[in-house]
């Protein structure tokens, strides 16, 4: 699921349980897991080197 | 009352000598408490009865040639995060409301063995989950030397209570820096052990994987005594400061000054100017990976505390307080592919950080970017950029959560205001002991704490 999908499913999700204020809080940890998923320690199945990616590549 | 028993060190020679009496400084400390409470709001319960009880045993077993050893007799808080046997464990929530512990958490037993006194229970940000103290059932605690500012957090009461003379130490927990913000913000001397060294049993927990517990207190002397009790180990022998010439320290740089208050930049390199000029060998070390650290640390801990909160946060998430109460909520949404991933990250940190010490005794950095903040400010200012002061806070503490090396924050200047700066001797490994004499070595040149 890429960080863009995964934003709006939470951000419909915390709205529909009526978590009023979520919204910010959910954006910024979208930007905490973007710089997470494109960390060049990442392991790779492919077996290449890590590339740095677009935060929403995945 | 003799001179020098504002430290627990002094404190135990008078007791053991019986210059003084428990008795008479547990009603010194009530009476601190009694002054002092009302506007600091550090403690949420205060044990006087069980306080003077102790004291009076303290008092007779001493006299009958029984002596403990360096804590007997001495007025102890804890932060109310950790059992006390009949007593609530509130963890500052209305969540807990009821609840009365059965047992003592393993630490507080170790310390009723050890014969201090128990005065009472302190404030914290609800549940540990910050590190301001505001979000708390009862409300903020005020910094003792400005109460328009936070004494940081999560253990903010313990802080207070230290700092303003209503005990001599306190008992916190750290899982990404709360008993080292709060000892920076206060100028106090504060001990987070390496991990897993201090049970955390009977500790309400935050996160299963980087909990730790502590002292906050004046000295590292104080530090060693007490972390010597909580690790169930005998007082230590004594230790004298050696040497400092030739000690070769490795000061984190990058990241870790990248975004300081000019004033803690400045007292920061006059602390590594005071080492250089003592003949500690000084040189810049960075961690490759520190740009990582936060995003690690978030996607550990909201996973693991919203697991430790899931049935609560179903059927009472109205007693939380409401930030508290969405960051909670924020755990639930993150995926198990970014958690594994978090914990590749901590593996590499950790590794990092090892790395430090192949060829250096300690690592030096500042504790706390900022001085105390303001209540109720969601963001300070630093330097020309506004930082959400959450970030800020734990910016320079939670690498060592990941990682569970051991760290100790000790006062190193003031602002012009008069508010305290504190910078870190972080420690190799699980030698705590070793971390304890490189400060206790290093100590004198820190500068004055707050009794200084």
């Amino acid at each position: 699921m890429t960080v863009k999908v995964w934003l709006e499913n939470a951000i419909n999700d915390a709205e529909r349980r009526g978590l009023t204020g979520m919204r910010p809080l959910l954006e910024a940890l979208a930007r905490s897991t973007s710089a997470l998923r494109t960390a060049d320690w990442n392991f790779d199945a492919t077996g290449e080197d890590h590339e740095q990616k677009a935060p929403d590549a995945r | 009352m003799p001179a020098d028993t504002r430290t627990i060190t002094g404190l135990a020679r008078a007791l053991m000598t019986r210059e003084v009496t428990a008795e008479a400084v547990t009603a010194q400390c009530l009476d601190r408490i009694a002054e002092r409470n009302p506007s600091v709001n550090a403690f949420i319960a205060v044990l006087v009865d069980q306080a003077r009880a102790q004291a009076r045993d303290a008092d007779r077993e001493i006299a009958a040639g029984r002596y403990r050893g360096p804590l007997h007799g001495v007025p102890i808080s804890f932060k109310d995060l950790i059992d006390v046997r009949g007593t609530p464990t509130t963890a500052a929530s209305k969540v807990r409301e009821g609840h009365v512990a059965d047992a003592d958490a393993t630490l507080v037993a170790r310390l009723r063995e050890a014969g201090a006194v128990f005065i009472g229970k302190t404030n914290l940000h609800e549940f540990a989950f910050g590190t301001t103290n505001e979000e708390s059932a009862f409300g903020p605690v005020h910094h003792p030397l400005d109460p328009t500012r936070s004494p940081g957090g999560s253990s903010g009461g313990s802080a207070a209570s230290v700092l303003d003379g209503m005990c001599y130490a306190s008992i916190g927990t750290d899982t990404g820096g709360s008993i080292r913000i709060p000892s920076a913000a206060c100028g106090l001397v504060g001990l987070k052990p390496a991990l897993g060294e201090i049970p955390t049993a009977g500790i309400v927990p935050l996160s299963g994987t980087m909990d730790h517990a502590g002292p906050l207190c004046l000295s590292v002397d104080d530090a060693e005594i007490v972390y010597d009790a909580l690790r169930g180990a005998g007082p230590s022998p004594t230790r004298k400061a050696s040497a400092p010439r030739g000690l070769k320290i490795g000061v984190l740089r990058g990241y870790f000054t990248a975004l300081l208050d000019p004033q803690v930049a400045s007292a920061f390199e006059s602390l590594c100017d005071r080492l250089r000029d003592a003949g500690v060998i000084l040189e810049d070390l960075d961690v490759p990976h520190a740009s990582d650290i936060a995003a690690v640390y978030l996607h550990i801990v909201l996973v693991e505390a919203a697991a430790l909160h899931a049935r609560t946060l179903e059927n009472r998430a109205a007693d939380y307080t409401p930030p508290v109460h969405l960051r909670l909520e924020m755990g639930r949404y993150i995926l198990g592919e970014d958690y594994a991933r978090a914990l590749r990250g901590r593996d590499v940190l950790r590794c990092e950080v090892d790395a430090l010490f192949a060829s250096h005794d300690g690592v030096l950095l500042p504790s706390l970017a900022v001085p105390a903040t303001t209540l109720g400010a969601a963001t300070v200012r630093v330097g020309t950029s506004e930082e959400p002061v959450r970030n800020i806070t734990l910016r320079l503490t939670q690498l060592f959560n990941l990682t569970g090396h051991p760290a100790i924050t000790m006062p190193c200047g003031k602002t012009i205001e008069g508010l305290p700066i504190g910078a870190q001797l972080v420690g190799p490994g699980n030698d705590t002991p070793a971390l304890l004499q490189l400060a206790r070595t290093l100590e004198p040149y820190f500068g004055p704490g707050i009794s200084g």
